[in-house]
Formats: structure tokens, C-alpha cells, sequence
């Protein structure tokens, strides 16, 4: 028989797990050594004494050699071809155009494309085509991909990853980058520099263009669309969608080009490209002309107001394709799958 | 490349500080702000071929001495002197570097055809080697060689017909030195030169002596006007002892000096962190360090001090050269300096000295109190060029646990000292003056002395009188963990804690003291400005 003052459906104190968070925390208290207690503990550094400088074998300094060697290789096409484009294309069901654009393409070339979600990478190297795709490495965010041992030896492999700075790249990243591209491999880059916050893309650094410059390759604009939706910035949930990716008409700096003026470039063909998927390509073409392309920042107006922004957008979107988001099966065919492109 | 010394300014975020303690070592954290740490100097690059180095050094000797090879001759006397097991600390893995000089002097002695060749442990008035100890140092070929025809001898310093007397010096200072070194064609003597005040003329002069010939610069004026031994042209140690030898070489004894050098390479790899500095310590040096100390906490005294005493310093030779007695010395004290020099600036109002298991005098043996100040304030004080660390009347904290407790084979004078002298007084000069002369020719002692394996009668008196220039110095001298007995006798101040040490310091030196201390071993010498 319950007591009077107790409401209905409480734990009485007899039925309480013992184990309480109070006591837990104590039990931590007594377990962990306190703060600052050497040698338990590690060392502290004394103030008065100057950090010898450490070699660094992580982030930018981390050496990724072994994953582009050809044992590795083959094992990163196994794992690509047989994991992960068919995962891909059961999560993301992406539907490419614009190869036709840079069929006429030979060497290495240097993607450059708009980033909203960790699906990008995978996506766009299982659409890629074929003989760009297993020659091919992607610029990952050092601070991120690269930080830790195991997390950069997952990258390396998985994406064939070579670490770069976020925002100023440095002209060790750079050099490295070049070497690369005078080997004979193609890139992938995310100019954004991350994924975006809010679904609105964010302005291009500069060091796509800077290596096409230096290079002489030519920079691939591609636009993808959708990843968001199935994984979005902070989420961990994967919910399967549809994807759209689109390739541009290569930009080519020529070596002795400005990489500003080219960066502003590839910039404006990502968001003609985004243009394109929201209306069609001859009002895309007509708006990029008149320079009057809806950037792909959005507007400059307060939250609320860029998140509305961007539900117009995608609806306009859904509009555009015929498609109902995440709505996959039965899957209707517009000639677009990545088989025909 | 191997990093200088270093002196480190204690602030919030330095780690506690590695104190040894006997037969184990505590982390002891410092006032921030006011305390210095002094780190020796990192291990030198050892020899690539010493025993190639040793051969080159013989044959191409400085000073006005010809090679070795032209001063050996058939039917000549050779006589072969070497350091005793005080030298070097701790003892150093095989081959010694004795054994590497004597057998590479013996190979041109084999070649030259001498017949007549005896070797000398120079003990002075130390205990005589055991045979393990022995073939420890000459390596085993050499004692198999020597000792069953009696050839290897320790040197007696008691028997009127083993010593001859070769006159005064200008000071009236006996010299009176083993009778066969000094009737030899050539003396050849074997150094291994631990510290700066190692080698020279004190090899022969100390080495080789008897009490008569000792007495003259190992007594309390002598160590009072030496400042400090480490510097050699300001210690009166040395002055006398230079006296002696050049009245040695006048005397027609025609000496050949090797001396040898070590990198201060101190532990094993296993024990690497006693010599690494704290805040560089890797998780296995921490794991190493939790892992000995909870060992010892729980090990008897005993077998902790077997451990210890087994220890096997990697120390490898960094120097050797050989030829005339000054010259040569003067090449050594350079590498010495070079190994353990540190510059520090100024004098603080403390010293901490952490003390470890050994000092010269009781190797495979006991720390006894009365070793514990000739290692604390006699010979770690005195590890300084230029000014001692501490000011004036500033404090001298020594750790150690200082058990009342001596050998009774390597020792015994030292217990009657302990118990009788020091009962009555601490001040070295009454001491002196009261006690030394019955010590020094007490019987019993002379005959421990000569057929056991026991320091001379007067050991303890000079041991006494090295702490002579501290107890001048020093305003106070406390011990740390101390048994408060045996620390009462020797006239210092006990503390439980190294808090309350310096607690107890400030009614010496007033609030706020500066702290320096020193992080031994290895050894270091403080050049202080």
C-alpha cells in the first residue's frame, strides 16, 4: 500500500537501483587520481622552461604516402567499388548530370564542389567517373580528419585523404597538393572549407584555384544536392534520400592566371550550377550571364529568415526534379541515373 | 648532442622534484618563486673504441714524458698503481676502466720483455679490496695473472717495511710513500677520475701514503683553506699534495699517470628517470618510479640496501690520457668540467641536498652518520667553483634516513667515534686536537687495518674534518628523515618532513628563503658566480 505523500508511479527508496549518481560520482573521486598528482599523473610544465618544439606527425604533418601505394589501392578500390558505391547508391540514390561536360577531359583535374554533409566525399567518388575516380585524392580538413592516429589512417584509406588547412592554406599543404597533382592525381576539394551550418553554402577559399593556377589543371565545378537531408551537420542519423549531382564545364586558370579571379569563378559556376537544379539550365544560363545567379551564401538577413529562404529553395527544388524528398521506392526513372550519365 | 647543465626556476607549474633518500628517493615540491633546481649536464658520447684510445694515449703521452713503450726495458722494476673500489660511484659495468688501461699496459710490458712487474690497489688508509672487488676492477685475466704469485698487492700503509720516507717539503710536510712504487724504474698509476679532485699528484701522494705523510693535508686547517677540493687552484688539499708529488719526482721516482674519464651515464636504461628531468619523465619513467618506490616501501633495509649496492653504473669512458703527472691532470680537470660543470648565478639561503645510498667509503657497505655528513657537508657541499651555493650562515637541508647503524667489518673505528667522540664533541678541531692521535695508532685498528677489510683507526676523524669548511660556513645543517638519535649525535638538526625542514630553516634565514637544490646524482659541480 502506497504511502500518501507519494504520487503515482514513483520509485519507492527500497526499489531504487543502490547505485546512485551521487555515489558514482564519489566512487569516480576515489578511483581517478586528483588533478595534478605526478606521477600518477602527467608531468606539468614548468612555466620558466621553454616547449622544446614538438614534431608534429598529425594534422597537416601527417604523412599519407602509404595510402596512395598500390597494395593499399587496391584495396581502397575493393572497398569502393564493393562497399561503398553500393551503400552509397542505397542511402543517397544519386542522380549525376553534366558528365557530358568533362567527358572530353584527360589528366588529372580538380573538382571543386559545394559541402553540406560527410556524405559529399563518398558520393561524389562513387560518381565520379571511373577514370578519374581511383586516381583520385580528397582535401580533408586537417584539424578534423586528421587529429588523431586511427582517425587519419581510416581517412587515408577509405578516401585516399591528404590533410589541409581549413582556411589559409599553407605552402607546405600547397606543395604537397602540387606534387600530387604533377603525379598524375586528380583532387577533390571542398573550397567552402566545411560542411555548412545551416544549409546555405559559405564563401570559397582560395586554394582550389591557387593549385589549378599553379598546376595548369583544370578545376571541375560540381554541385550536389541533398546530402543534408540524409546526414546533416551533427547528426548521426542516416536518413536514406535522394541526391543530385551536377557537373560544370571545366574552368581552366591557365598557369600565370589570377587565383582570386579564378576562385571567384569556380564560385559562381557552383551556384549557377545550384541554380540549375532549382530552375533549368536556360534561366541558370540567362541569370549567370546577367550576373544575377542567386549566390549560394543566401541572403544576409537574420536566421529565421535564411532558414524560410532556404525552404523556398528546396521546395523549388523538389519542384524542379519531380521528386518528394527521402521518397525513393518505387524509384521513378528520369533518365538521369549515374548508369546513363 | 648531449644538453648543458641546467638551472631551473621553480614556479606553480613545476612538477615535484626527484629527492633521493638513502636506499630510495621521494618527490618533493618546492616553494614556487624562490627555489632553483640544478640539473647536471646530459651524459658526454663515450669513446668509440676505448681501448684503441687507450693504446693512442700511451703511445703519444703529454707533458715531457716519452711513450710508454720507450721507458719499459728488460729487467727493469714496474710498478703498477691503481684506484681502489671508493672510484668510480657507483661501480661501473665491466670492463672497469682499470682493467682496460692495465691490460693495455701489460701487452707493451709483455712486449718489452719485463720480467719484474708488481701491481698496487692504492688504498691509502681504506679497506683493503675483496677478491670479487678486486677482479672487478683489473678484470679477471689480470688477477689470475698477478694475485696467486702475490703480485697484486693492496697498499699498507702500516708497515714500516713495505714505506720509505723521501724527505719534507718546503713545508715540512713528510713524504713518506710504498717503498717498492718508490724503488720501481717506472711508476705507472692507473686513474679513474670521478671528480675534479680526483688525479694529479694525489694519486702517488694520497694514494700510495701513510698516516705520517696524510696527516699533513688531511686535517681541518687544511680542509678549512680549500675553496673548494673541486678547484684545484684554490684548494689546499691540492696545493700540499703538489708539494709532495714534485718532491716525489725530485726524489727520482720517474712516475707515468693515465687517467681515464667517465661520462656521468649514472643508472640503468630501467632506472633512466633518477637522472631525467621530472617534467620529461614518459609514462613508463612514472611507471618505473610508482613501481620502486611501493617496492622499497615494503622491502627490509637489508635487502634494500643489497640492491642498491648491486647496482652496475653504464658509465663508458670519455677520456684518457697519459704521460707526465701535471699535464696530464691538467687535460682530465678540463673533461671533468666540460661533464659536470653548471653555471649558476649567485648564492641562495639554502641548499637541499638529496643524499643517495653510496659515497666513496661504503661501497658494498653501510652509510653510517658519520658517512652522511662527509657526503652531505663534506663532499656535496663542496661540489662548487667559485662560492658555495648557500650564503654565509645559510642552511644546509640534507635528506637521508641516517640509521644508527655502522659495518662492523669495514667500520669499527667509526662506531668508538660515533659513540665515544662524538658523545663529547662535534667541532672538528677539538676533535683533532683531542681524540686523533689515539684513534690513529690504536692497535686494534692498525691490525683490522692491515689483515681485515676495515678503514684505517683515523678514517672516521678525516671523514669528520671533510664537513670541516660547511660546519665553518653554514648556519645550520638539518636532515630530513633522519633517525632523530643518530642525527642529534652528529650535532644537526632532525626534521620528519622536508616542510618542516625549511619550517625550521627560517629562524636561520628568515621568512621567504631562496632555495637551491640540487639534483643528484649524477654528479655535478656548481660553478657559481
Amino acid at each position: 500500500m502506497s504511502r500518501p505523500d507519494e504520487l503515482p508511479g514513483a520509485t519507492t527508496p527500497a526499489r531504487r537501483l543502490p547505485v546512485t549518481p551521487g555515489a558514482l560520482r564519489s566512487l569516480r573521486t576515489r578511483i581517478r587520481p586528483t588533478a595534478g598528482a605526478f606521477p600518477l599523473a602527467k608531468p606539468t610544465w614548468p612555466g620558466t622552461v621553454p616547449r622544446p618544439p614538438v614534431q608534429r606527425t598529425l594534422g597537416t604533418e601527417y604523412d599519407t604516402g602509404w595510402a596512395r601505394r598500390y597494395p593499399v589501392r587496391l584495396a581502397r578500390v575493393l572497398v569502393q567499388e564493393f562497399v561503398a558505391r553500393p551503400a552509397v547508391r542505397a542511402i543517397a540514390d544519386p542522380q549525376v548530370s553534366g558528365l557530358d561536360r568533362i567527358a572530353h577531359l584527360e589528366g588529372p583535374v580538380i573538382f571543386a564542389a559545394n559541402h553540406a554533409s560527410h556524405l559529399d566525399a563518398p558520393l561524389l567518388l562513387s560518381v565520379i567517373p571511373e577514370r578519374w575516380r581511383h586516381h583520385l585524392f580528397v582535401a580533408g580538413a586537417a584539424d578534423y580528419f586528421f587529429d588523431t592516429r586511427p582517425k587519419a589512417a581510416t581517412f587515408a584509406f577509405l578516401l585516399n585523404a591528404v590533410p589541409i588547412e581549413r582556411r589559409r592554406v599553407s605552402r607546405d599543404s600547397l606543395r604537397r597538393l602540387t606534387t600530387l597533382l604533377g603525379e598524375g592525381w586528380s583532387m577533390l576539394i571542398f573550397p567552402e572549407g566545411g560542411r555548412t551550418p545551416d544549409g546555405w553554402g559559405q564563401p570559397h577559399s582560395a586554394g582550389a584555384a591557387w593549385l589549378a593556377v599553379r598546376t595548369g589543371r583544370p578545376v571541375v565545378p560540381v554541385h550536389v544536392e541533398g546530402t543534408r537531408r540524409i546526414l546533416a551537420r551533427g547528426s548521426s542519423k542516416l536518413t536514406p534520400g535522394t541526391t543530385r549531382v551536377t557537373f560544370g564545364r571545366p574552368l581552366a586558370a591557365g598557369t600565370g592566371g589570377d587565383a582570386r579571379v579564378l576562385a571567384a569563378t569556380v564560385e559562381r559556376a557552383v551556384a549557377a550550377l545550384a541554380d540549375e537544379q532549382t530552375t533549368d539550365w536556360w534561366t541558370a544560363a540567362r541569370r549567370a550571364a546577367a550576373r544575377t545567379t542567386p549566390a549560394l551564401t543566401g541572403p544576409q538577413a537574420p536566421a529565421w529568415r535564411r532558414t524560410w529562404a532556404l525552404g523556398e529553395r528546396r521546395r523549388r527544388t523538389a519542384r524542379a526534379g519531380g521528386r518528394r524528398d527521402g521518397g525513393r521506392w518505387p524509384k521513378a526513372s528520369d533518365g538521369r541515373s549515374p548508369r546513363r550519365g | 648532442m648531449p644538453r648543458p647543465g641546467f638551472v631551473l626556476e621553480v614556479d606553480r607549474s613545476t612538477p615535484p622534484v626527484l629527492t633521493w633518500h638513502g636506499e630510495g628517493f621521494r618527490l618533493e615540491r618546492l616553494p614556487a618563486g624562490r627555489s632553483r633546481v640544478i640539473y647536471a649536464p646530459e651524459p658526454l658520447e663515450p669513446l668509440d673504441d676505448p681501448d684503441q684510445a687507450v693504446r693512442d694515449a700511451l703511445l703519444s703521452p703529454l707533458g715531457d714524458s716519452a711513450p710508454l713503450p720507450e721507458l719499459l726495458f728488460p729487467r727493469m722494476r714496474l710498478t703498477i698503481a691503481f684506484d681502489d673500489i671508493s672510484l668510480p660511484l657507483p661501480p661501473m659495468r665491466r670492463p672497469d676502466n682499470r682493467q682496460r688501461v692495465i691490460e693495455a699496459v701489460l701487452d707493451m710490458a709483455a712486449a718489452a720483455g719485463v720480467d719484474d712487474v708488481v701491481l698496487i690497489c692504492a688504498l691509502a688508509l681504506h679497506r683493503r679490496m675483496t677478491e670479487a672487488e678486486l677482479r672487478h676492477a683489473v678484470g679477471d685475466r689480470v688477477y689470475d695473472a698477478f694475485a696467486p704469485h702475490g703480485l697484486l698487492l693492496q697498499h699498507d700503509a702500516e708497515d714500516p717495511d713495505g714505506l720509505v720516507h723521501l724527505g719534507k717539503t718546503d713545508q715540512g710536510e713528510d713524504v713518506e710513500i710504498s717503498k717498492r712504487a718508490a724503488e720501481s724504474d717506472l711508476l705507472v698509476y692507473v686513474n679513474i677520475n670521478l671528480v675534479a679532485m680526483d688525479g694529479g699528484h694525489k694519486s702517488v701522494a694520497t694514494g700510495l701514503a701513510s698516516y705520517r705523510s696524510l696527516r699533513h693535508h688531511h686535517n681541518v686547517r687544511t680542509m678549512l683553506h680549500s675553496r673548494s677540493f673541486m678547484d684545484q687552484e684554490r684548494s689546499e688539499l691540492h696545493s700540499s699534495n703538489w708539494r709532495m708529488g714534485r718532491l716525489i719526482a725530485a726524489s727520482g721516482v720517474r712516475v707515468f699517470q693515465i687517467e681515464t674519464t667517465l661520462n656521468n651515464d649514472t643508472f640503468p636504461e630501467q632506472m633512466a628517470f633518477l637522472q631525467k628531468r621530472e617534467w620529461e619523465w614518459t609514462a613508463r619513467d612514472r611507471a618505473m618510479y610508482l613501481a620502486t618506490t611501493k617496492g622499497l616501501s615494503v622491502t627490509p633495509p637489508r635487502v634494500a640496501r643489497s640492491i642498491f649496492q648491486s647496482i652496475k653504473a653504464p658509465h663508458a669512458m670519455t677520456s684518457v690520457h697519459a704521460g707526465e703527472v701535471e699535464a696530464v691532470h691538467r687535460a682530465t680537470t678540463e673533461m671533468i668540467y666540460r661533464q659536470q660543470m653548471v653555471h649558476v648565478e649567485g648564492q641562495t639561503d639554502i641548499v637541499i641536498l638529496g643524499l643517495p645510498h653510496l659515497s666513496p667509503y661504503n661501497v658494498n657497505s653501510i652509510m653510517n652518520p658519520v658517512l652522511v655528513v662527509c657526503m652531505g657537508l663534506g663532499y656535496l657541499f663542496n661540489m662548487y667553483r667559485g662560492k658555495p651555493l648557500v650564503r654565509a650562515g645559510g642552511v644546509v637541508i640534507l635528506s637521508h634516513p641516517t640509521p644508527w647503524a655502522f659495518h662492523p667489518v669495514h667500520h669499527p673505528s667509526y662506531i668508538d667515534f660515533f659513540e665515544e667522540v662524538l658523545a663529547d664533541t662535534t667541532d672538528p678541531l677539538q676533535i683533532e686536537k683531542t681524540y686523533e692521535q689515539r684513534f690513529a695508532t690504536d692497535e686494534w685498528y692498525r691490525h683490522l687495518y692491515r689483515t681485515s677489510h676495515a678503514y684505517h683507526g683515523v678514517h672516521p676523524f678525516y671523514m669528520w674534518y671533510w664537513a670541516a669548511h660547511a660546519f665553518d660556513h653554514i648556519g645550520r645543517a638539518i636532515i630530513v628523515g633522519g633517525e632523530p638519535r643518530a642525527v642529534r649525535r652528529l650535532g644537526l638538526s632532525p626534521a620528519s618532513s622536508l616542510d618542516d625542514a625549511l619550517e625550521m630553516a627560517t629562524d636561520t634565514v628568515g621568512r621567504e628563503p631562496t632555495i637551491s637544490h640540487l639534483h643528484l646524482p649524477p654528479i655535478m659541480l656548481a660553478d657559481v658566480h
